[in-house]
């Protein structure tokens, strides 16, 4: 008979991942670039946000962009086309978020001679890639009015981890029931440390209080 | 479909620890799975055919999932409660400063073999 051994192990899977994350942030501290994860749900407007903010921070600082999605390029030929800055698409391969390891990959494709701020555009998803530490200074997603004031409640763990929750298409509040301040209310249950930002990215219109807030992240990053 | 990110991560730990203990073959790999860790078991089970097959250090070996149950603390009167039943509030006094205690869990338990 076949001796069966049991060898004990008891380690988080995540535990990996969080090292590397730890050890891509302290690299990226010493080179003085600040990276943003960008998190959202399929359609909530990260790509056209990050467009008008991209437009708006360019004269001021250095950017370059990382696009994660599951397949195609349009995301990173459409930033470059309508901003300048550089911009390259990751293929997740048909996994639903990015890790630290294929972040740091992406990061080694970009040119990041002089960059101060890189935006990793993460795949489309309000659940996945809550669990994978990028290695990002700060997680910020961005919440867009047709989806709801409930989303904090429904997804707890995205809400959770972010630093900074934006809240698109106000242009539309007039015809949804979404009620602005009790979406605030929502996501301080879950995140009281979490800054909210009300912006309309098609119009503009608050993509500026977006711009202050990054600017003076990447200063306080770079000081620190 | 986080599960197969995940699979890829069991992976790749079952390989370093088989590394360290000079296995050339696993039979079965536990795992403690938090109820409220947003794994779904029969998705990490699916993928971890799909891929594990592809190994020759685990061809045919069995993952197992252990379920741990939620369990949250209130800090209002430092009683324990099942998450899942009550959520965030604290169904002994009904305050909101609750904590999960126990139930995130996404762990290698051990190895068999």
């Amino acid at each position: 008979m076949d001796e069966v051994k049991v060898i004990e192990i008891k380690k988080s899977v995540f535990a990996e991942n969080e090292k590397d994350a730890a050890d891509l942030r302290r690299e990226l501290k010493g080179k003085g670039i600040y990276l943003l994860n960008l998190m959202s749900s399929p359609g909530s407007g990260k790509t056209t946000t990050l467009i008008r903010l991209i437009n708006l921070l360019k004269d001021r600082l250095r950017i370059a962009v990382m696009e994660a999605d599951i397949d195609s390029d349009v995301d990173a030929v459409k930033i470059r086309q309508e901003t300048g800055v550089e911009s390259i698409q990751l293929h997740t391969g048909g996994m639903c978020h990015l890790d630290a390891e294929m972040t740091r990959q992406g990061l080694d494709n970009l040119p990041l001679e002089g960059v101060d701020l890189v935006v990793l555009e993460n795949v489309g998803n309000l659940v996945c890639p809550a669990e994978f530490d990028t290695g990002a200074v700060r997680n910020a997603m961005i919440l867009s009015v047709p989806e709801g004031d409930d989303k904090p409640l429904k997804y707890p763990l995205m809400f959770s981890v972010c630093d900074l929750v934006v809240i698109n298409k106000t242009d539309v509040l007039p015809y949804f029931d979404f009620d602005l301040d009790k979406c605030r209310e929502n996501v301080r249950m879950r995140n009281p440390r979490a800054k909210v930002i009300p912006i309309c990215a098609r119009t503009g219109e608050g993509v500026e209080d977006l711009a202050d807030w990054l600017l003076a992240e990447v200063r306080d990053w770079k000081q620190k | 479909m986080h599960e197969l990110g995940i699979v890829f991560y069991i992976i790749r730990d079952v390989k370093e620890a088989a590394r360290e203990h000079d296995v050339e073959h696993v039979s079965a790999v536990v795992m403690n799975i938090g109820e409220v860790s947003m794994v779904v078991p029969e998705y990490l089970t699916d993928c971890w055919r799909w891929a594990a097959d592809k190994e020759e250090l685990l061809k045919d070996c069995e993952l197992r999932v252990n379920t741990i149950p939620a369990v949250s603390f209130c800090d209002g009167c430092q009683q324990e409660f099942e998450t899942v039943r009550y959520g965030k509030t604290c169904p002994h006094c009904g305050s909101p400063d609750t904590w999960l205690l126990r139930g995130n869990e996404v762990e290698i338990k051990e190895i068999i073999v």
